[in-house]
């Protein structure tokens, strides 16, 4: 069963490169496709010598055939080396802005992810206990509002409300600007934790409650009907009823009910991981947070192919690490997954 | 004969959107030690539903609306949910009719089993050292403890949830169509198995739709109509000597390959329990009823009660009415 374990995840593994070939193509292929270029966007007017203006092109490599310019870059992506931005500023690593920016993005998905499961299961969970009731209905129009949320829109109320009209809690940024708060891995809670910070550690949390529960709440509505539909079934099974007649206890019962009704949730969770970025890019916009979302739209206005690239590879990269540990959980607590 | 479980007047309902379901109306009889107790009838006869009432676990919206179930000198309706605990699984045991469904899939069989010993008052090392044993005596060997249901055949599960039953040597087994979802052969070891149970002492409550498996080896068979019960009595009285006119014609639903009988089936429907028939819920398909005349204004207005015609044989049927 070991060996069967180590090449499924060494299978499914190597399923991320495909992936990540095909998205790296994509968002090649439309960056050219989009009007302007990294030099137009620096230069800022068209009012300058063509031949000057071919010689910064030449300097980015920008007059490189296309096929070569993909290819050269998707070389130097798996050395691991993810190129210069072209674009204010120019020449300047974007390996070094991802190592600013990715943990940002990391904290707050941890925990809107974390805000989304809890929501759901809760939800989920007393929907499927009050089946066929009023608060049945309640949980999913609950979700049904939750999915449709516009994330800016549902994040500006909660800036207006908690924010601007109750004064408690901050709308925008990681961390108070006077907090001085040495860097060990960038995800702030957990360095502050790690060197006893507790005035950054409040202040850190205190940040991500706004954006966690934005980006929770409207990830959450999938996994309350989920949550909902599985426990209904699950209840409605012999094996629940059968386990009370062996007079096993009611709470045992519910946990093994929810383990069960879990099983599905895990693969969704997979992909919900994924939704996370565009959910990302809205909920840093709106809450100005400096992480990858933020990043990438800034890096649009310029046109900076290499910046772009890769930051979505790099994300892309990440995602595919998350679905596969999922898959890994999932095969490891249902016996019935043969890999 | 020592009783084992008293059941009087036991009616259940069924809460529905569409209306109320009378599943079960005014249900009595009683469970002899050592005796085995088949109860046949069509489906939606409420023979589950009244199995389910003695462990107290009529499924929602399902409803207990009268009746009394004597355990050991107690009404089992009335105990509290802890105490009603402790009697399942240990003191009443129940297998049920779809081996597939009816373990935990997540979980490993021995892990299951033990957890019915744990839970009355097992330590953990004695729970599975007896786990083994149990799963020696239906046959299955000790390995299996570590397998998850998946990896069990149909047949094999059903012996794994004989062997969770067998646990506390029950005082009552409760087995709910445990062969339906089985093959021939394999139906008649899990018989066997249900037999030795009895051998040991066990009462058994054994509920099917085929009454040539109950008339194998029950010592007594009720038969249920529509909610109601309407013959029982030991095997020999209902086989040789059936008075209900749906026992009857039952028992020549059954196909015989060895004699030139032909099958006949029963015409018409079972009604709607919504809004059962009144008097006699039979009256509808009886072909007495249709025809001797002078029973109309009886079969369709008055209700039928139980009425001992010989000795422990019981029917209800106005053809029998003490005039």
């Amino acid at each position: 069963m070991a060996r069967g374990v180590g090449s499924y995840i060494i299978i499914r593994g190597l399923m991320i490169i495909p992936t990540i070939l095909i998205l790296y193509t994509i968002v090649f292929i439309f960056l050219r496709i989009l009007p302007g270029d990294p030099i137009l966007a620096v230069v800022g007017t068209k009012n300058i010598p063509p031949e000057q203006l071919a010689h910064l092109r030449a300097m980015a490599g920008l007059d490189k055939p296309l096929y070569v310019q993909y290819f050269d870059y998707l070389f130097r992506m798996i050395r691991g080396d993810f190129g210069v931005t072209l674009a204010f500023p120019q020449g300047k690593p974007v390996w070094e802005y991802l190592k600013l920016r990715f943990p940002a993005t990391l904290e707050l998905t941890i925990f809107s992810f974390t805000v989304s499961v809890l929501l759901g299961l809760i939800t989920g969970v007393i929907a499927a206990k009050n089946k066929g009731t009023k608060i049945d209905t309640s949980m999913r129009i609950y979700s049904i509002v939750a999915y449709t949320l516009f994330i800016p829109w549902f994040g500006m109320m909660l800036q207006y409300l908690f924010g601007v009209h109750f004064h408690l809690l901050p709308t925008s940024g990681r961390i108070d600007p006077g907090i001085d708060l040495q860097r060990i891995t960038g995800l702030y809670v957990l360095d502050s934790i790690l060197t006893g910070n507790w005035e950054a550690f409040t202040s850190a949390i205190r940040h991500l409650v706004l954006p966690s529960i934005t980006l929770g709440m409207v990830l959450s509505g999938a996994y309350t009907r989920l949550v909902r539909n599985n426990m209904v079934d699950v209840l409605s099974q012999d094996f629940i009823r059968s386990y009370h007649a062996r007079g096993v206890k009611h709470w045992k019962v519910t946990l093994y009910a929810l383990k069960n009704a879990f099983i599905p949730v895990i693969t969704l969770m997979g992909l919900q991981f994924a939704i996370l970025l565009g959910g990302a890019v809205l909920t840093e916009t709106t809450f100005s947070w400096p992480g990858m979302g933020t990043f990438i739209v800034d890096r649009i206005d310029y046109r900076d192919y290499n910046a772009i690239q890769g930051a979505v590879v790099f994300f892309a990269f990440f995602v595919g690490l998350i679905s596969l540990v999922v898959d890994v959980i999932y095969a490891l607590l249902d016996p019935r997954v043969k890999y | 004969m020592k009783t084992i479980i008293d059941v009087k007047n036991l009616s259940i309902y069924y809460y529905t959107l569409a209306g109320i379901v009378r599943a079960v109306e005014n249900v009595s009889f009683s469970i002899g030690e050592k005796e085995w107790v088949s109860f046949v009838g069509e489906s939606g006869s409420g023979k589950s539903t009244v199995a389910y009432a003695i462990l107290n676990l009529v499924p929602s919206p399902g409803k207990i609306v009268n009746g009394k179930v004597v355990f050991n000198g107690k009404n089992l309706l009335e105990l509290d949910e802890e105490e009603m605990r402790q009697i399942r699984g240990k003191e009443i045991s129940m297998v049920f009719q779809d081996p597939m469904t009816s373990l935990d899939p997540l979980r490993k069989v021995g892990d299951q089993i033990a957890e019915v010993l744990i839970e009355h008052g097992a330590e953990k090392e004695e729970a599975f050292e007896r786990a083994k044993e149990l799963l020696r005596m239906v046959n299955l060997p000790e390995d299996r403890i570590n397998y998850y249901p998946h990896q069990l055949s149909g047949g094999q599960r059903q012996r794994v949830a004989i062997a969770m039953a067998m646990a506390f040597h029950p005082k009552l087994l409760i087995a709910d169509e445990p062969t339906t979802a089985l093959d021939v052969i394999v139906q008649d070891s899990i018989m066997d198995l249900i037999a030795t149970l009895k051998s040991k002492g066990t009462s058994i409550f054994f509920v099917t739709h085929d009454i040539s498996l109950a008339a194998e080896r029950s010592d007594k068979i009720a038969v249920m109509y529509a909610g109601k019960l309407v013959e029982f009595g030991k095997v020999e009285q209902i086989l040789d000597n059936p008075l209900h006119p749906y026992t009857k014609a039952l028992l020549e639903s059954v196909p015989d390959v060895w004699s030139e009988r032909k099958v006949s089936a029963i015409p018409g429907y079972p009604p709607d329990l919504r809004n059962p028939p009144k008097g006699c819920r039979f009256h509808p398909r009886c072909t007495i009823f249709k025809i001797k005349k002078e029973l109309h204004g009886i079969c369709n207005e008055l209700e039928t009660e139980l009425i001992e015609v010989e000795k422990d044989h019981f029917v209800a049927c106005h053809l029998y009415r003490r005039r």
